[in-house]
């Protein structure tokens, strides 16, 4: 469900949210790098979703707790409250209801961190503005036919979704190519200009 | 040659060569059919060594035909153990490591106490008087063997098909027995689909004259037909159409064309006479019976008010799911609405789906990628229970 293909280079900063031997869910856990590496900095009790086979399999022969499953269809078999965190990184843009997937999140975990590319970075920006045709980046490697990213957002976008759901958000940072986070107390217009990914931590 | 070796079944159910646990008329073994089993016996196996500390047995469960011989030389057909491409020395379930014990159901035909067994109040096999058996009474069974051996906590419970809804019930009602549990190809009941083929197996049987009213073995004779005809029926939902289309497609046996007659003229059609001949030589009928029964009556969620989740409410056992895409007989979703549950019940569970055209027999195949699930998984497990991995 980690749809994309570029490294995760919002992990380090997904995993400074998190406070040590607490309960985690992540929802697109991938190959599973991400949950060994709070298991094994942060002594987590994690759990992860994952639509891939090939992932879940990864995941599995790591020795994690990685069930098949669709962010879209099963989080609701998940009890409320069940977790400290749910962590959807790079996933939220590639499912088919964004805002009942981040009411999920909410209810099952006391906590949500999300983390997405940002559609509001210059560069797709210019791209649309001068080449006219839909960006195709290192962050957003495909092209629009195929791409299983289908509800695109800006920060600034994301900012309104949360006031809709009624999350509030606890902290976040906007990272560059590396994930490096962006100057700190920056005005949102700034990091929707400059940040090519987002990281909102949000409580309910 | 099939008549020794069907000789040789019917001395197994008696006679096994096995460990056999015996328990005596003040050790009754309650079923949920309402009245108590005493004596009865449980044939098993064991292999490798139990640790110390008691901490590393690994509990097998077998599947309806199978037996307690899952990592040796088959006594009775003489053919390697149902799963020994998993367990052995060396292998995923490696036999160094862990001791692992199989042990033959109760209503089974390879010496624990079943239809087959001497009834000690009539000196007669006990045929259809052996009250109907459920997987729950073969698990309060188990108990009572793993009572027997001193083990409190089973490091892990792993079977398929009926194994699988064994290793459900464990970690239903024994939660605090079992650290982990592996329940493969399998569901938490018997859909209307399975207990429409099995009773087609069933009455296959009992429509046998040579059945007799299930009284055969004091009447001398067996029901082959009907048996085999069961088996046959019941082969086809272990394979899956691809898979089948694969090994035999439309191709004829030993022939050049048609016969126009009512012959084997199929590879297919011949494959499953094989299978079904073969299978009378190893299983007693009657014991056919209670194994489909149990299956039949399994239904964990309608033990625990109609909601699976409160079937393992509380949990500590780690789970991991294992499904395979072709299997049409317990379908992934069945897998999954076991995953949901547990979910729902905040459990530690993984959950994979495997690649095949195998169908459902394709959890006794080498598979790599169920096997490299099983490893991760148990690995993961014994480190989380403090066992020395390799």
């Amino acid at each position: 469900m980690s749809v994309n293909t570029a490294p995760r280079v919002d992990l380090a900063v997904v995993a400074d949210m998190i406070e040590p031997r607490s309960r985690v869910l992540d929802v697109g856990s991938g190959d599973g790098e991400l949950l060994e590496l709070l298991q094994t900095d942060k002594q987590v009790d994690g759990r992860g979703l994952e639509l891939s086979q090939r992932g879940v399999n990864e995941c599995v022969a790591r020795g994690l707790s990685v069930i098949q499953g669709d962010a879209d269809r099963d989080l609701g078999f998940y009890p409320d409250k069940g977790f400290d965190y749910v962590i959807l990184s790079q996933t939220l843009q590639a499912t088919r209801n964004p805002k009942t997937v981040l009411d999920e999140l909410l209810r099952i975990g006391d906590r949500a961190i999300v983390s997405f590319p940002n559609f509001g970075h210059w560069r797709v920006r210019l791209s649309l503005l001068f080449k006219g045709r839909m960006p195709v980046t290192k962050d957003l490697p495909y092209s629009w036919y195929d791409t299983p990213n289908i509800h695109f957002c800006t920060i600034r976008d994301f900012v309104n979704l949360c006031d809709e759901v009624g999350a509030k958000v606890e902290s976040a940072a906007a990272l560059d190519g590396n994930g490096q986070k962006i100057g700190f107390s920056m005005p949102w217009w700034f990091w929707n200009m400059f940040g090519q990914q987002a990281v909102f931590l949000l409580k309910r | 040659m099939a008549a020794r070796i069907a000789r040789k079944a019917y001395d197994e159910a008696n006679a096994p060569t096995s460990l056999v646990m015996r328990f005596g008329p003040d050790e009754p073994l309650h079923l949920d059919a309402g009245v108590d089993l005493a004596p009865f016996q449980i044939a098993y196996q064991t292999y490798g060594t139990l640790n110390e500390a008691r901490s590393n047995a690994i509990l097998v469960c077998h599947a309806l035909t199978g037996d307690q011989h899952v990592a040796n030389a088959n006594p009775v057909t003489g053919k390697p153990g149902w799963w020994e491409v998993l367990i052995g020395p060396g292998k995923i379930i490696d036999t160094n490591r862990f001791f692992v014990i199989c042990s033959n159901v109760i209503g089974g035909c390879l010496g624990s106490t079943g239809p087959a067994s001497t009834n000690p109040s009539t000196g007669k096999p006990y045929g259809l008087d052996l009250p109907v058996i459920t997987i729950r009474d073969m698990v309060r069974a188990q108990v009572m063997l793993v009572d027997k051996l001193g083990i409190d906590r089973l490091f892990s419970v792993v079977g398929g098909s009926m194994g699988g809804m064994q290793v459900l019930e464990w970690a239903s009602s024994y939660p605090e027995r079992v650290f982990s549990a592996l329940p493969i190809a399998t569901g938490a009941r018997h859909s209307s689909q399975n207990i429409a083929f099995h009773e087609v197996g069933r009455q296959a049987v009992m429509a046998d004259p040579d059945w007799c009213g299930g009284k055969y073995i004091e009447a001398g004779s067996r029901p082959e037909k009907g048996l085999a005809v069961a088996r046959m029926a019941a082969h086809i939902t272990y394979l899956s159409e691809a898979a089948l289309h694969r090994k035999f497609g439309r191709n004829l046996q030993d022939r050049e064309s048609l016969t126009f007659g009512f012959d084997a003229d199929f590879q297919i059609e011949s494959y499953l006479r094989h299978q079904g001949m073969s299978f009378v030589d190893r299983f007693d009928a009657n014991s056919y019976l209670y194994m489909t029964r149990a299956m039949d009556y399994f239904d964990l969620a309608a033990d625990h008010g109609g909601r699976l989740a409160d079937a393992f409410r509380n949990t500590q056992t780690r789970f991991c799911l294992v499904s395979f895409t072709s299997d049409w007989l317990f379908p992934t979703e069945e897998s999954r609405s076991v995953v949901h549950a547990l979910n729902a019940a905040g459990a530690s569970v993984s959950f994979v789906e495997i690649e095949t055209d195998r169908g459902h027999d394709a959890f006794l195949l080498d598979e790599p990628e169920f096997f490299a699930a099983v490893n991760g998984f148990l690995r993961s497990a014994a480190k989380a229970r403090g066992l020395e991995i390799g």
